[in-house]
């Protein structure tokens, strides 16, 4: 191990460092505000420590250990991860100070989760992206089911146990084809050769993988853990449930994609454009039936990353830079729009066992609280992709990657989907221009930090929506940085 | 920059009308008046400045705004810009004086969505940068979509949502279009630029030509509207408040007619030409339905809003008749239309406010009650129907007369539809002011310095179009020779 090396996995020995430290301390002393300190001390430091990792990061990525490659791309998903994580810690503060006894050991769930989907992220091999995988998952477990005496979220946490112990057995099952058919596990070397007579094995093995994938990233046809999941869990770890988790695996896929050149081989290329089609109409129609705003938000995140496979789907066709570019913005687009939007879920609802979840409670919002109602009226224009904000951003960079590849059908369902979601989102907003019922219930004083997060989160959408430039450049040199 | 001056003037004036509800609550519409006062005189002073030599606008400006992508901030004024920013701002003061007493709730964002609506709209008519264009198409829709949302009338969330859905809809459509044209440009010169006058010279090929020109079409026509895309118009404008009919029917129609003449003519040109046809019978068809469905309402409101489908039909048919007359006669039957259209609308909302009804059954005599609206109104259904002396007739006369030398039948059945107009026209005078006074109505105030005020302003406007249409003509001149196609 060389000097460069730690450095390079600084940020990753930083956040595993932390944690020991707060498992330990809070086995000695449980205060909450500590535990929070400590969290976000942890985090940010390890932020600060992919300025380091950074400067001995040679373009093209930093190989570590044969199983991870650290690259700019890497660390702009890196920061991402610990910026969510950062949010998640100042909203689950009042939102578990006010309900559980016993919060501390959320915090150390968090940074463990963080730190897979770090690794999985940075993953160039099987064993690495299984080994995050299930560090990720484990601690996902741990935190829907964490406000334990309730119902619901053991619920939750039981169902999503269950299923994404499935995904995780395809996966290996699918590793394990892969592997017979071309003897390794480095997704680099993992091509078939064309006088190979395991053809069947190998693309049996991708077809496992990517059933995997699709359902860790919830995409139809295996989207049906996705409401039940969002519903249940408290709005908190569904916000992370809804950006880290499915970052990471982001991450892990377009790498994946572009590693082994998967999607050059028509049947999974066709079966990919399936789900991404399914994902988008089907996301969408089944959003126009919720009334409860956690599940609106789970088939439209479904929506959202069918729309986002469009990206993944012209990387063939179109050329590499933009669609890195593509993904990059429309998954820092998506964090900030999903983190504000279980925020304020979140917030308004801090005071109450159950969350306030149900499309009546937000009836007139828009005076009883204008401050609040006018975030989430941005976050629901982001989600449907109207210009002021940068949801719009996002998809115009699909709709041009869409177009320099070529993909109209799936141009044609972005476009679908799109109208359908404009008419739930707008519904949202109706909702809160609605007059105040006669006896509605005055909205709970809220926390200052979780509204100054989500105000921040806020603002940030409506500013790099009017004016992106920065983010652009900044993502445009990472790519280039990265070698793209 | 003084657009994006303007522009950034009318987006601070409604910031502040909004924050300053909480001090008094009628001191909104007081800015909001200021503001569109300022905004009209200022737009007089770029008129009268003359145009600038070396640019041949106004005044034009660019700013630099997305570089990575070629996107920049291209806003200028020429002819026909300055008229339509013109009729804008000064359809503000009227649509602020019209709604005075109307609107009880939340008057500081109310204000504030009529302010924006406005500033996007300007912006729609001066952006010479297809990103910067699409971006200010959207936005002027969100305070729309609330101004119809909060303060319309019974049915107000489905029109609005019905508005929102159909505009936006068309408007992705033109949206991939762009992208297209730009993609398509950047395969030719490996430039990434979203500037109009770039992107006139892109080289298209004959099915990509019309498929983009389709793009654009659609969202355009969705606007105007056009049968058959028009069917959110009667419900968006009968359910908005007075102020919100007043800014559709006055200007945000235009944006589709302005559209039009702008984007979808002059980048495509060939493909244009070749659905000349199909579009003038669209507009035909528009003439003659809409003149159908407005003589067979009984709401005031939804028959002047179907009586917009039929003059918009005009504007769709002048413009696609690729001559000079025509192309005048839909520039001059959209600013004459802004008028007239506004002040019915006014009407219809005045009514409503004394009678709390639209319906026409439950009007009847209201000339002894009220002998200066049932004045107005007359002045202004005739102006509608196109008498000569008054704008709309110089107008529709124009594109009957670029019409008709490119296809006779249609224009024929065009010219029906002025007949139609007389119909339903006289119909709303006959069935409202006139016949037999309502026994219902008891009394009913009439208008004061407020409302004649407003409406004076119109008519002196109708007027001078109508006598003197050389200036309006003058000044859409040297947009026309700019176009760069042959009429």
């Amino acid at each position: 191990m060389t000097l460069a090396d730690l450095w390079v996995s600084f940020p990753l020995v930083v956040l595993v460092g932390g944690t020991l430290i707060l498992m330990i301390g809070v086995s000695i002393v449980r205060t909450h505000k500590l535990a929070l300190g400590l969290t976000l001390l942890t985090l940010v430091l390890s932020l600060a420590a992919h300025d380091l990792a950074l400067e001995n990061i040679p373009a093209g990525g930093y190989e570590l250990f044969g199983l991870l490659n650290v690259s700019g791309v890497q660390v702009f998903f890196n920061a991402l991860f610990l910026l969510g994580a950062i949010v998640t810690a100042l909203f689950a503060y009042p939102y578990f100070n006010e309900r559980l006894e016993r919060c501390e050991e959320f915090y150390i769930l968090l940074l463990t989760a963080t730190a897979g989907a770090m690794v999985v992220a940075a993953a160039t091999h099987f064993a690495s992206f299984i080994l995050g995988l299930e560090i990720l998952s484990i601690s996902l477990y741990a935190m829907i089911a964490y406000p334990r005496q309730s119902h619901q979220p053991l619920e939750a946490a039981a169902k999503y146990l269950v299923l994404s112990a499935v995904a995780s057995s395809a996966i290996l099952m699918g590793m394990a084809l892969i592997y017979a058919a071309s003897g390794t596990m480095a997704f680099a070397e993992l091509t078939l050769s064309p006088e190979s007579g395991e053809r069947s094995y190998f693309l049996l093995g991708q077809a496992l993988i990517c059933v995997g994938i699709a359902f860790k990233l919830s995409l139809v046809p295996f989207h049906m853990w996705t409401p039940d999941v969002y519903q249940g869990a408290p709005a908190v770890v569904t916000g992370y449930v809804a950006t880290v988790s499915k970052g990471a695996v982001i991450a892990l896929l377009i790498r994946y994609v572009q590693a082994t050149d998967v999607l050059s081989y028509d049947g999974v290329f066709y079966a990919v454009v399936f789900v991404a089609v399914a994902s988008m109409i089907v996301g969408n129609l089944l959003a126009l039936l919720q009334t409860n705003v956690k599940r609106l938000l789970a088939y439209s995140s479904i929506a959202h990353l069918g729309y986002l496979l469009i990206a993944v789907l012209v990387v063939n066709s179109a050329r590499p830079e933009l669609v890195m570019e593509t993904i990059l913005l429309y998954v820092a687009a998506y964090f900030m729009i999903t983190l504000a939007a279980f925020g304020i879920v979140n917030l308004t609802s801090e005071h109450e066992t159950e969350d306030n979840e149900q499309l009546e409670a937000y009836t007139g919002l828009f005076w009883r609280n204008p401050l609040l109602a006018s975030i989430l009226t941005a976050v629901a224009l982001a989600l449907a992709g109207i210009p002021l904000t940068v949801g719009f951003i996002a998809k115009f960079y699909v709709f041009a990657a869409g177009v320099e590849g070529a993909a109209w059908a799936l141009i044609w369902a972005l476009l679908i989907g799109s109208a359908i979601g404009v008419f739930y989102y707008l519904r949202l907003i109706y909702t809160m221009v609605k007059e105040v019922q006669p006896g509605a219930t005055a909205l709970p004083r809220i926390g200052t930090q979780s509204v100054v997060a989500v105000t921040v989160l806020g603002i940030l959408i409506v500013v790099l929506g009017v004016y992106p430039t920065p983010m652009i450049d900044m993502i445009r040199s990472i790519v280039q940085a990265s070698g793209f | 920059m003084t657009v994006l001056y303007l522009i950034l003037f009318l987006l601070g004036a409604g910031l502040i009308a909004c924050l300053v509800e909480r001090v008094n609550v009628n001191a909104p519409r007081w800015i909001s008046l200021v503001a569109f006062i300022i905004a009209t005189i200022w737009t007089v002073g770029i008129w009268l400045g003359g145009v600038d030599p070396a640019t041949g606008f106004y005044v034009a400006g660019e700013l630099s705004w997305i570089p990575a992508l070629g996107i920049n901030v291209i806003l200028k004024v020429d002819g026909l810009s300055l008229m339509l920013v013109g009729l804008t701002t000064l359809l503000g003061v009227i649509a602020v004086v019209s709604s005075w007493s109307e609107i009880n709730v939340s008057r500081g964002f109310f204000q504030f969505n009529i302010l924006w609506v406005m500033a996007g709209v300007v912006g729609v008519f001066c952006a010479y940068d297809l990103f910067l264009f699409f971006f200010f198409w959207e936005v002027m829709l969100i305070p729309m979509y609330f101004l119809i949302a909060i303060w319309g009338h019974e049915d107000r969330s489905y029109a609005a949502m019905k508005f929102f859905l159909f505009t936006q809809v068309s408007g992705l459509l033109m949206l991939v279009a762009i992208i297209g044209l730009v993609w398509l440009n950047y395969a030719n010169t490996g430039v990434i630029t979203f500037s109009y006058d770039e992107l006139l010279n892109v080289e298209l090929s004959d099915t990509v030509g019309s498929l983009l020109m389709l793009g654009f079409f659609i969202a355009f026509i969705t606007k105007l509207p056009s049968v058959p895309v028009h069917t959110w118009l009667p419900d968006a404008h009968t359910q908005a408040p007075t102020a919100g009919s007043v800014i559709l029917a006055g200007i945000l129609l235009k944006t589709g007619g302005y559209g039009l003449i702008r984007f979808t003519v002059p980048l495509f040109e060939e493909a244009s030409r070749d659905f000349a046809f199909v579009a003038m019978l669209l507009g035909v068809i528009s003439i003659l339905y809409g003149g159908y469905m407005a003589y067979s309402q009984s709401d005031f409101k939804r028959l002047v809003a179907y009586s917009s489908i039929a003059h918009m039909g005009f504007i769709l048919v002048g413009v696609y008749a690729f001559n000079e007359l025509g192309m005048q006669g839909a520039i001059v039957t959209m600013i004459a239309h802004g008028f007239s259209t506004a002040a019915l609308f006014m009407m219809a909302g005045s009514l409503q406010e004394r009678l709390h009804t639209r319906e026409m059954g439950e009007m009847g005599g209201l000339w002894v009650k009220a002998p200066r609206m049932g004045a107005m109104t007359m002045f202004f259904v005739i102006a509608s129907v196109g008498m000569p002396g008054l704008g709309n007739f110089i107008g529709e006369f124009l594109v009957l007369v670029g019409a008709f030398k490119v296809n006779v039948p249609l224009t024929v059945l065009a010219t029906i539809g002025i007949v139609v107009a007389a119909v339903y026209g006289l119909s709303l005078m006959q069935r409202s002011f006139q016949g037999t006074p309502n026994p219902q109505v008891a009394t009913m105030q009439d208008f004061g310095f407020r409302e004649m005020s407003v409406y004076a302003i119109m008519i002196v406007a109708l007027v001078w179009i109508g006598v003197y249409p050389q200036h309006v003509l003058d000044l859409a001149q040297p947009t026309l020779d700019a176009l760069g196609i042959a009429l």
